[in-house]
């Protein structure tokens, strides 16, 4: 297949390789001379030293008979426009663009780039599965630094929920003060049942942290202790 | 009209007093807030310093049903993704992108995008004013295709001002064309 590569970076430098090692061909457009020198050096004569945004450029670059056009720069605006000029005005079957901004995906989609690549999403993807989110938050040290002023934030599965604050084993050295609901400050009352949703702020020392988690969050690994 | 200018320089800021003087209500956006160093202290629309292809950044100045959304920033590609993203996301009416390569400027027009080439405008006024032969390309182009269909009016609107948008002469062009709106 002949694919053009638009974007002679670190990502254009590796695809291209890659590309050719696999038996393609491949053309790199990049618009930085001494970068294109670079590449030719350590590629061979695949550098074609011009703006790939630009119609004519494109057009001696061979996109008409390109396969697959992959415009991956790195600015966003630059890989809409290669890859709809590839599309519309040089019938390219199918054309790849390099997405920076998450929120320019569904865009560049409707306006007709087949595939998208966004490393952003991958590595924001990777960094969700691997830090749960923050359901204990740490607000504020009290006490000369004996005390947590903590935010419990309860989702569906907490076993607080539908509780009320009496029917709750409260680890000793800690305090539930109130609860955030719908952005309202609520004060606790004994007969107060808690919901999904409700921030909890406690105070307590270091030592009942996790006792807090198990009531307020639920059990964490293999622990099955779920409080009350 | 709600007019929003994506693009402070002297066309940008030149339209964006116009307009305002003649009592639209203007937002101008630019990446640089020295930019807005053009606009005359008289200017009472809202001048922004924000990237105008970013969605987010253009519904936080307000500019979704904008009936006027002229992309006029030194990039050709920033221009044209601003437009889109003001035509498809922002339900704005009457689109413009300056788009100064000639080929992309064709290419855009025919994708549905009114299209304003600096470089087939000038060159034109300069053969034109010589005597010579022009290109015979049109320096703004109607939308022919899918995007905010109501590029035609615009069209002809700037069709009967001056045909000079551009450059030194903006002042003059923007006056023109705002007195014929």
């Amino acid at each position: 297949m002949f694919i053009l590569v638009v974007g002679g970076g670190k990502v254009g430098y590796y695809l291209a390789k890659e590309l050719i090692e696999n038996g393609h061909e491949v053309v790199i457009m990049e618009k930085d001379r001494s970068r294109a020198d670079q590449i030719t050096d350590e590629l061979g004569s695949i550098v074609i030293s011009a703006d790939g945004c630009e119609g004519t450029s494109l057009g001696k670059a061979g996109c008409a008979r390109a396969d697959i056009v992959a415009a991956v720069t790195g600015d966003d605006e630059d890989n809409l426009v290669i890859c709809q000029m590839a599309k519309h005005h040089f019938d390219v079957p199918r054309t790849i663009a390099r997405v920076n901004n998450p929120k320019n995906e569904e865009l560049f989609r409707h306006l007709g780039v087949d595939e998208l690549a966004s490393p952003t999403r991958m590595i924001l993807g990777t960094i969700e599965q691997d830090i749960p989110v923050q359901e204990l938050l740490h607000l504020a040290t009290l006490g000369e630094g004996r005390l947590e002023l903590i935010e419990a934030h309860l989702q569906a599965d907490s076993p607080a929920v539908g509780r009320t604050p009496s029917q709750l084993a409260i680890p000793d050295g800690c305090a539930l003060f109130g609860v955030i609901r719908g952005g309202v400050a609520v004060p606790l009352a004994p007969d107060m049942a808690l919901r999904e949703s409700d921030k909890v702020i406690a105070i307590g020392n270091k030592a009942c942290e996790r006792a807090l988690h198990r009531l307020l969050i639920g059990a964490t690994g293999t622990e099955g202790e779920a409080g009350a | 009209m709600k007019i929003v200018i994506v693009g402070c320089g002297r066309v940008g800021a030149a339209l964006a007093e116009s307009y305002d003087a003649a009592g639209h209500q203007v937002v101008i956006l630019d990446i640089s807030t020295r930019a807005f160093g053009r606009l005359a202290g008289t200017f009472r629309g809202s001048a922004v310093r924000g990237d105008g292809t970013d969605e987010d950044t253009l519904r936080r100045v307000g500019a979704e049903n904008a009936d006027v959304f002229l992309s006029l920033t030194e990039g050709d590609n920033r221009n044209v993704m601003a437009a889109q993203v003001a035509a498809e996301g922002l339900g704005a009416k009457r689109v413009i992108a300056k788009i100064n390569d000639p080929v992309r400027a064709a290419a855009y027009a025919e994708l549905g995008l009114t299209t304003l080439c600096r470089t087939t405008l000038l060159a034109d006024a300069v053969s034109a004013h010589l005597g010579l032969p022009v290109s015979g390309q049109s320096g703004i182009r109607a939308s022919s295709g899918s995007h905010a269909g109501h590029g035609h009016e615009l069209h002809q609107m700037y069709q009967g001002g001056s045909g000079e948008t551009n450059g030194e002469t903006g002042a003059a062009a923007g006056d023109t064309t705002s007195r014929e709106a």
